[in-house]
């Protein structure tokens, strides 16, 4: 004990970790998290692999965030960094979508989905590989250090840490040609932010996962407390029925036998035992709980063997709690799941994503920019006339070169030349090749006789003389401008 | 902590600090005890940022950082991560420059760059210049518009004194040599051939007697002695009667100093990139005798240099 530790625990400043070590349990949700545990880790690490013919002219990984090169690679979508509202889309469909599944189904993102929760379970089925079950790890922690002892410990942290260090690598990949990048990571010439990058997240991993585990939830965490808060009466919680289970008693003979009346719960610990959190679910729902559901596994596993009904701790909402405590039946599930409020958050969700699905298919793949020269704007030439100059940026999104024609529509007097030509060879139109997947940059002078002040506004086209038919790759980038003659 | 007043929560167990706002209270809740670990643990990662860095007045650090030590490295990092490219712009030929285009595209903007330093002070920001200081942005050039021209230009200025090589050439101030009524002839003669109204007999006399030499007959111009197009759209005094009385009678003397010695080569170079580059600069001569005479020049200027 520490010094920290004298000061009287109930209202100390500062109180030490209790050593949790969960019990193995089976059952449908210990399944669940298995298959969402599988699913999470399978999709972490396998994605970066995976490969996607884009052309010569792109990289071919089907996920990729190049941030050197500002593109963002999803499959069939590639994002320029002025196309990021999508990002935003769907980190605020992330958001609504943790609203809906919190207004149903309450803390299921902790329970089962979050990334410290999938890794703890994975640390912690390491542990039991290495050291057994819940009881002989209390015993392995009780007992004075040896060499067995040191041998576990030491075999237990190097998995881990192969574990964390894995998770750190695997991270990487979603950010360079994945066997590029762990062909030079292993031979020791990748970028140094790949190693730093591999190793802060193998130390956070390494240490989140074997150590710190329910304190991230309790203590470092905010979403906790924004959960909380937007839990409703109909939100599923993992509640004990204390209406049905108490008065609980671990003698259950003696007292049958002196004819007290009986609740279900026989105080055998299982849920606390299997809690990877630590938590008493009998003392009502509380911050620490994830609502992982173990606990609703290990207590049907007991009933089943007393041949009593399973559910004394169960998924339910607020009202039916009170419903059933007033001695009502138990209602079925799904009538809490579809209700206005889920149904709003769903559709609000969903109109989000079909939005963005619709301005992915139909968003431009070819666009025209112009800055227009303003100092100066007018340029007498030599034989009278004025010229403008505006830099343009033509945007081929597309994984091909792609050639153009650059014309105008109005200002007819006017002859338009780039800073590749000259002016005698000047015209209504030109012809340009623009590279692929890239901004190309030039100079366009249009030259039109002189005249009075004003503007005289017109469109500049770039149509595009390689549609594919069918696409809507053919249709024409317009910009805008005004040609002036004279400078006011 | 010695409170023995302290009242507990009965929900949690807590202790309760005291405070109350509107009925909700707040629970005493001891912190972790790695919370307490990671405070001390920035504590003396804060002692070690202190001496290993300059926190204290007077002290240096030990790691003798300094912000102005961490500029001067990064400007030399950038100077040598530069070097290469300004070595291939200085060691090509100026006029094989357009044919590598980003060797050009870097050219230009070092130009752009210096431009903004060294030239904004006359020719303006925009390089639009205004009276008496020439607008580079036009297809017009009093000393040839190609970009050799205009290096030759940039490095040896227009009658830039202390330049041995500066282009050259003076306008005589006619006020001593034609009468004020001859002058005024000569003006009109000037404006109509530049299409602002009659020609006259007299005008046109005065002017084949007086101006041709360096103007040419027709009035366009000679590069090699700087004399402007009288007959284009572009005037570097005024075109009105007042601003061609003057010139014609006092004459025009516009210096551009020379650069060469005061700025490196490859700025020099760099400069003339960006010059052509604003959308009158005109192309390479033919290439034969340019390349000659710029070998010729090459040696004479190696002789002298010897």
């Amino acid at each position: 004990m520490s010094a920290l530790d004298l000061i009287n625990p109930t209202s100390g400043l500062y109180r030490k970790r209790e050593p949790i070590f969960p019990r193995v349990v089976k059952g449908p949700f210990r399944q669940l998290k298995w298959a969402v545990m599988i699913l999470c880790l399978a999709v972490y690490y396998v994605t970066p692999w995976l490969r996607w013919d884009r052309g010569p002219f792109a990289p071919d990984q089907a996920v990729l965030v190049d941030l050197a090169n500002r593109r963002f690679y999803m499959f069939a979508i590639e994002i320029w960094p002025q196309e990021f509202y999508y990002i935003a889309g769907l980190l605020i469909m992330a958001g609504i979508g943790l609203f809906l599944v919190t207004s149903a189904v309450g803390r299921a993102w902790c329970g089962f989905a979050c990334p410290q929760t999938v890794w703890t379970d994975l640390f912690q089925h390491v542990e039991r590989w290495i050291d057994g079950d819940r009881n002989a790890q209390l015993k392995l922690n009780a007992a004075p250090w040896s060499a067995a002892k040191l041998g576990r410990r030491l075999s237990k942290w190097s998995i881990w840490l192969t574990i964390a260090v894995a998770t750190g690598g695997a991270w990487i990949f979603y950010f360079a040609d994945a066997p590029t990048l762990a062909g030079q990571f292993i031979a020791g010439n990748a970028p140094f932010v790949a190693y730093a990058t591999v190793a802060v997240l193998s130390f956070t991993t390494f240490t989140l996962g074997g150590f710190m585990r329910e304190q991230v939830c309790i203590y470092m965490c905010p979403w906790p407390r924004i959960q909380t808060a937007m839990l409703d009466e109909k939100s599923l919680i993992v509640t004990y029925r204390d209406w049905r289970g108490e008065p609980r008693t671990q003698g259950v003979k003696k007292a049958a036998a002196s004819g007290e009346k009986l609740g279900d719960c026989i105080d055998c610990n299982a849920c606390v035992s299997v809690c990877p959190t630590g938590v008493d679910i009998r003392k009502g729902p509380q911050l620490g709980c994830i609502n992982c559901a173990l606990c609703i596994d290990a207590c049907d596993d007991v009933m089943a063997k007393l041949n009593r009904p399973r559910g004394l701790i169960d998924y339910l909402n607020l009202d039916d709690e009170k419903h059933e405590r007033a001695g009502g039946a138990v209602r079925p599930i799904l009538k809490t799941l579809l209700r206005p409020r889920t149904l709003v958050y769903f559709a609000i969700w969903a109109s989000i994503g079909l939005a963005m699905l619709f301005t992915l298919g139909e968003r431009a793949r070819l666009t025209i920019d112009s800055a227009q020269d303003r100092n100066p704007m007018v340029v007498t030439m030599s034989d009278g006339q004025v010229r403008n100059g505006w830099t343009l940026k033509f945007r081929n999104m597309e994984s091909r070169p792609r050639t153009v024609e650059l014309s105008m529509a109005g200002l007819p007097d006017g002859k338009l030349w780039t800073d590749a030509m000259d002016r005698r060879s000047a015209a209504r139109s030109v012809r340009l090749d623009l590279a692929p997947d890239a901004t190309t940059m030039l100079h366009l002078y249009i030259a039109a006789p002189a005249g009075a002040a004003g503007e005289t506004p017109f469109t500049l086209i770039a149509r595009p003389l390689d549609a594919t038919p069918g696409t809507n790759d053919g249709r024409d980038a317009v910009r805008a401008v005004k040609f002036v003659r004279k400078q006011g | 902590m010695t409170d023995h007043n302290k009242r507990i929560d009965e929900a949690t167990g807590t202790g309760l600090v005291g405070h109350e706002w509107d009925g909700i209270e707040e629970l005493d809740t001891p912190l972790p005890r790695w919370w307490v670990y990671i405070f001390a643990a920035t504590l003396v990662f804060a002692a070690g940022y202190v001496v290993a860095y300059p926190a204290l007045p007077d002290t240096d650090g030990l790691t003798g950082w300094s912000s102005r030590g961490q500029l001067d490295q990064t400007l030399k990092a950038e100077t040598s991560a530069r070097a290469p490219r300004l070595d291939a712009i200085a060691s090509t030929p100026i006029e094989a420059l357009a044919a590598n285009p980003q060797l050009m595209r870097s050219a230009i903007e070092g130009g752009r760059a210096a431009f903004k330093v060294n030239c904004v002070q006359c020719h303006g920001a925009g390089a639009a210049g205004s009276k008496g200081y020439p607008n580079l942005n036009d297809d017009d050039w009093l000393w040839g518009g190609d970009i050799a021209a205009i290096e030759y230009t940039l490095q040896h200025g227009i009658r830039s004194p202390g330049s041995g090589e500066a282009r050259f050439s003076q306008m005589p101030a006619f006020a001593d040599i034609l009468s004020k009524a001859q002058i005024a002839q000569l003006v009109s003669h000037v404006q109509a051939i530049s299409g602002q109204g009659k020609p006259s007999a007299a005008g046109a006399a005065l002017f084949t007697e007086n101006c041709v030499s360096c103007h040419g007959d027709a009035g366009k111009g000679m590069r090699e002695q700087g004399a402007p197009n009288l007959t284009d759209g572009i005037w570097l005094y005024g075109c009105d009667r007042a601003a061609l009385t003057q010139t014609i009678s006092k004459a025009r003397y516009g210096v551009m100093p020379h650069w060469e010695g005061r700025l490196p080569r490859v700025t020099i170079r760099m400069l003339a990139a960006y010059v052509h580059s604003l959308g009158g600069g005109e192309a390479n001569p033919v290439a034969e005798p340019v390349t000659a005479a710029a070998e010729a020049a090459t040696e004479v200027g190696a002789d002298v240099g010897a």
